[in-house]
């Protein structure tokens, strides 16, 4: 049972993956990635890591994917069709991925290591658990959990700072004319828009002028 | 005071005038310069007369003292010190050299005013003097390689004096490169014979020879010998090495009359004189010596009756001498070739110098073809001319005639094939006389040319536009350049009082050594030559007399010949010429000796030069070694620059392509 | 299932996703891709975990999603920052840290 599980979870893990890379949308590459997570948690489950796939999929899937989803949106994915460029870099990188892959299932496979070829340790009670991962986190790792929470407060500040707007950078250049900034000043009261004669006589004369003309 | 340190102080003056000179020669005014100068080498013949009579003042056996200064390298085989030797040798050589340096100053005093170069002269000038006394002090090879090369400098920065002048820079290199062989021959020589014999000191290298030391190694000895004989030849303007001393006529007057009559090209003589026990030794050597002097005796007398520059006469006459005293020098006859040597400082810096006012009077005119009948307007000048020459053709009682016959009855009681260069000694002594006296009869007989006639009239006629009397080129009277002015020996009269003194010098020195009657220099410089093999070498009286004789018959039918053809018969100088037509191009062209030394020498030298620039050094070392280094960097660092693309994929494939040697690497080493 | 099996399907999708960060110009693929990495070692972690009967490989791959995280929350920053600036959205083009 476990075993078909497993099979449906793993190609849908690489599906999702395959799809991340190959699909040209990026709006669907974030969907695929959504599947493969939950794949992901699928097979974290048959592990026997149940906190950390609901943690993958609230977290994961839920906060940092919408994340995604939004600035998908706003970026406007898929927009301007990107020319396929560097063949050479595609023929290098599939070298490259497949020598990896090779190594490391060799690795995995010949190694042999007994423990791989098994199911895993005898199932202890409470493994994997909520209260066994706590318990964890705040007594022997607490520490990098301490690191961690700062990382997250660093990301955050790091993410509003790149956000930020200033002056110059935004989209509107017509923002940077100045006489939408500068109100309009009467004359004689010292501004430097008259000085540089960048103020006119008011045009209230003239058109009395052209009223009284027979 | 003691004799050495009458002789250091004869090396002092001459050396702070250079230096007061050479580094005050913006503040000093003109007339300070000169009298600096002057008064530095009249205090050092004046500490010359100390040394003398201090010498005189030993005993015969123990006048030959060496005084060391300073140890400047002393080890197993090479004693390096700054030590002189005084010795009747270089007490004569001393007072010859400076005293007339002592009458040439003063007459530069007058004959360089105007020039805008005045104290830079003086201060090369006792350089000169000084270098010249540090080569006939010197108590080592050392210093008299030192002093060598000096004199060879002082020669270079004088007869480039005015170096704005492309013939006078072009002059003043030929002779110091030419110097430079001779400088080269001379210190090879030097090891050769300090392998065999130790020490660098004289009195102890001679010690050697005797001893033996070179007993084994006579070829050693004779090698030694000939390369020191090339640089005598160098420095004396001997066959073949001859070609820069009628070049370096370009320098001021005074200068040839100094460096290139009196003492720099007598050092050759000297240097054979104090070589003596050495080339007694090597008797090879010593022939060779003499047998050169007598070829250039001759080539240079028949030469000097095609030339038209005056002063260039009058350096092939020197040429001449100087090979009439390496002849006697060669042959044994040291005493008779250092009277001469003296003799000859006298007269043949009284001719220059009257040279030089005659150049004046011609505006700086130097050519034989535009000079004449100058008798009436300069005769103090044609009276000294007269003397000179009389002197030089060795008419008695001048004091040329008894030392030229003293050389060549020396070398004719030699006998054997000596005999040979007996002949053309003679046969020299007739073409001087008439060398000579074209020159004077040129110069002085027939119509006044126009400068001539304009001083007649009591004005010293002056160039509009200054050429050089080279090559006509124009220039102008700034440095670097002969002044404005010009003098005459009538109108100045420091010049009138050293060209007097000299005029004495010449017509009374011969007194002092009359055969027969008195031999005072012989008996000055017997110590010196004790152990020698001819000192005693006396020539018979009949000798003695035959040659006197014939020395007087040839200088005067020389004279007469002279005055048939230049003075009494205007014409038959074109008539000669032309019937002599290839002995004239021959003689004119001086022998080819310049285009033979470019052809064989220079051009070889200069394609080899040309050849190691443009292939070997352009290919080689700048193409492959310099550039190929440097390309080799270059393309390394292209090659690395290359992977600084910029392009995030390249940087995530050169790691994922890492990542994944890695992991081989560990997966080969864990199996 | 045996624990290899866990760990080639890691491998294999860590390769996937390495050979799309090569491939991909779009630097929020790119970023994605290199989403996909990170949770390949994710469950390589977590299947050891479940092999040595020992939690802390989970601990672990808690806190490489928290590190994940804080990646993207900067990485979208930085594209959001230069498709502001209207320059275009492509790692080829964006090479000025050039030498």
């Amino acid at each position: 049972m476990s075993a078909v599980v497993f099979f449906i979870a793993a190609i849908g893990a690489i599906a999702g993956a395959i799809g991340v890379v190959a699909l040209r949308n990026p709006f669907y590459s974030v969907l695929a990635l959504v599947g493969h997570l939950l794949s992901l948690a699928a097979l974290f489950l048959l592990l026997r890591a149940e906190f950390i796939a609901a943690a993958q999929v609230v977290v994961y899937a839920g906060a940092v994917m919408v994340l995604y989803l939004f600035v998908v949106s706003y970026i406007g994915g898929g927009a301007h069709q990107l020319t396929p460029g560097g063949a050479q870099l595609r023929v290098i990188a599939g070298g490259a991925v497949l020598a990896l892959f090779a190594e490391l299932a060799i690795a995995v496979l010949g190694s042999g290591l007994k423990a791989i070829d098994s199911d895993g340790a005898p199932y202890v009670s409470g493994f994997g658990s909520p209260a066994q991962i706590g318990e964890a986190l705040l007594t022997k790792f607490l520490f990098p959990f301490e690191v961690a929470s700062l990382l997250l407060l660093v990301a955050a500040v790091g993410a509003v700072v790149l956000a930020r707007r200033r002056a110059g950078t935004t989209l509107d250049d017509a923002e940077r004319d100045a006489a939408h900034y500068i109100t309009p000043r009467s004359l004689f009261s010292g501004t430097m828009a008259e000085a540089v004669g960048a103020i006119s006589e008011p045009r209230g004369d003239e058109a009395r002028e052209t009223v009284e003309q027979p | 005071m003691s004799t050495t340190t009458w002789a250091w102080l004869v090396l002092l003056f001459p050396l702070l005038g250079t230096l007061v000179n050479g580094l005050g020669y913006r503040r000093l005014g003109r007339g300070a310069a000169g009298a600096i100068g002057t008064a530095a080498i009249g205090l050092a013949f004046v500490c010359a007369l100390g040394a003398l009579f201090s010498l005189q003042g030993h005993d015969a056996e123990h006048r030959a003292l060496v005084s060391s200064l300073w140890d400047y390298a002393v080890t197993g085989e090479v004693d390096a010190k700054l030590s002189i030797l005084v010795d009747p040798l270089s007490v004569y050589m001393m007072l010859v050299v400076t005293g007339v340096s002592t009458l040439i100053h003063l007459y530069s005093v007058s004959y360089m005013k105007g020039d805008r170069g005045y104290a830079r002269y003086f201060a090369y000038l006792n350089f000169f003097v000084f270098s010249m006394l540090v080569l006939v002090l010197g108590g080592n090879f050392l210093m008299l390689i030192v002093g060598w090369a000096f004199v060879g400098a002082a020669s270079y920065l004088l007869i480039s004096f005015w170096y704005r002048r492309g013939t006078a820079t072009r002059a003043g290199i030929k002779a110091f490169v030419i110097n430079v062989v001779g400088d080269v021959g001379l210190v090879l020589g030097t090891f050769f014979v300090l392998r065999h014999s130790g020490t660098l000191d004289f009195l102890g290298t001679f010690r050697a020879v005797e001893g033996g030391a070179f007993a084994g190694h006579h070829g050693a000895l004779v090698a030694g010998c000939l390369l020191i004989l090339v640089g005598a030849f160098a420095k004396s303007a001997q066959i073949p090495l001859h070609t820069w001393l009628p070049d370096a006529m370009e320098g001021p007057t005074p200068v040839s009359s100094l460096i290139h009559a009196a003492t720099m090209v007598t050092a050759g003589v000297y240097l054979i004189a104090r070589l003596h026990p050495l080339f007694e030794a090597a008797p090879a050597a010593a022939d060779t010596a003499a047998v050169v002097g007598c070829v250039t005796l001759l080539i240079a007398g028949t030469i000097a009756l095609t030339q038209t520059d005056i002063k260039r006469v009058i350096a092939y006459s020197t040429m001449s001498q100087i090979g009439y005293m390496i002849m006697a020098v060669g042959a044994g006859g040291y005493v008779a070739g250092l009277f001469h040597l003296m003799t000859h400082a006298f007269f043949k810096a009284l001719l220059f110098m009257a040279a030089g006012s005659i150049i004046g009077a011609m505006a700086g005119a130097q050519s034989l073809d535009k000079m004449s009948g100058f008798r009436k307007a300069m005769p103090f000048t044609f009276g000294c001319f007269v003397v000179g020459g009389l002197a030089l053709s060795g008419v008695p009682p001048f004091s040329g005639f008894f030392s030229k016959d003293e050389i060549l009855a020396f070398v004719g009681n030699r006998g054997g094939w000596f005999v040979a260069l007996y002949v053309v000694g003679y046969v020299g002594a007739f073409l001087t006389a008439v060398y000579t006296w074209r020159m004077i009869f040129r110069a002085f007989w027939g119509e006044p040319c126009a400068e001539a006639r304009e001083l007649e009239h009591g004005h010293l006629a002056h160039a509009e536009v200054p050429t050089n009397p080279a090559d006509g080129e124009v220039e102008d009277t700034d440095v670097g350049f002969p002044g404005p002015e010009h003098t005459i020996a009538e109108r100045a009269l420091p010049m009138k009082v050293a060209m007097t003194l000299l005029a004495i010098g010449a017509t009374v020195a011969g007194l002092v050594q009359i055969p027969n009657v008195d031999h005072v220099i012989t008996s000055f410089l017997e110590p010196t030559f004790a152990d020698s093999k001819y000192i005693h070498d006396e020539p018979s009286n009949s000798l003695t007399y035959f040659g006197m004789a014939l020395g007087t018959v040839l200088a005067l039918m020389g004279i007469a010949l002279a005055h048939r053809i230049w003075v009494a018969k205007p014409g038959s100088a074109a008539a000669w010429r032309a019937r002599f037509k290839p002995a004239y191009t021959l003689f004119v062209n001086k022998w080819f000796f310049d285009e033979a030394i470019d052809l064989l020498v220079v051009r070889p030298f200069a394609a080899f030069g040309n050849f190691s620039r443009r292939t070997f050094e352009r290919v080689v070392v700048e193409g492959t070694l310099v550039d190929g280094t440097t390309s080799v960097v270059r393309a390394g660092s292209a090659a690395v620059r290359a992977i600084q693309t910029g392009f995030l994929r390249y940087y995530a494939a050169l790691l994922l392509l890492g990542g994944a040697a890695v992991v081989l690497y560990f997966l080969i080493a864990a199996s | 299932m045996s624990i290899a099996w866990y760990l080639v399907v890691s491998a294999l999708i860590f390769c996937i996703g390495a050979g799309g960060v090569l491939v991909r110009r779009n630097p929020l693929v790119i970023l994605l891709c290199l989403e996909l990495m990170l949770n390949a070692a994710n469950l390589a972690l977590i299947a050891f975990a479940r092999m040595h009967g020992n939690a802390d490989g989970q601990i672990f791959a808690l806190i490489v999603m928290v590190v994940a995280a804080c990646e993207v929350t900067v990485g979208l920053g930085l594209i959001v920052a230069i498709f502001r600036r209207r320059l275009p959205i492509d790692v080829d083009e964006l090479r000025e840290l050039q030498g």
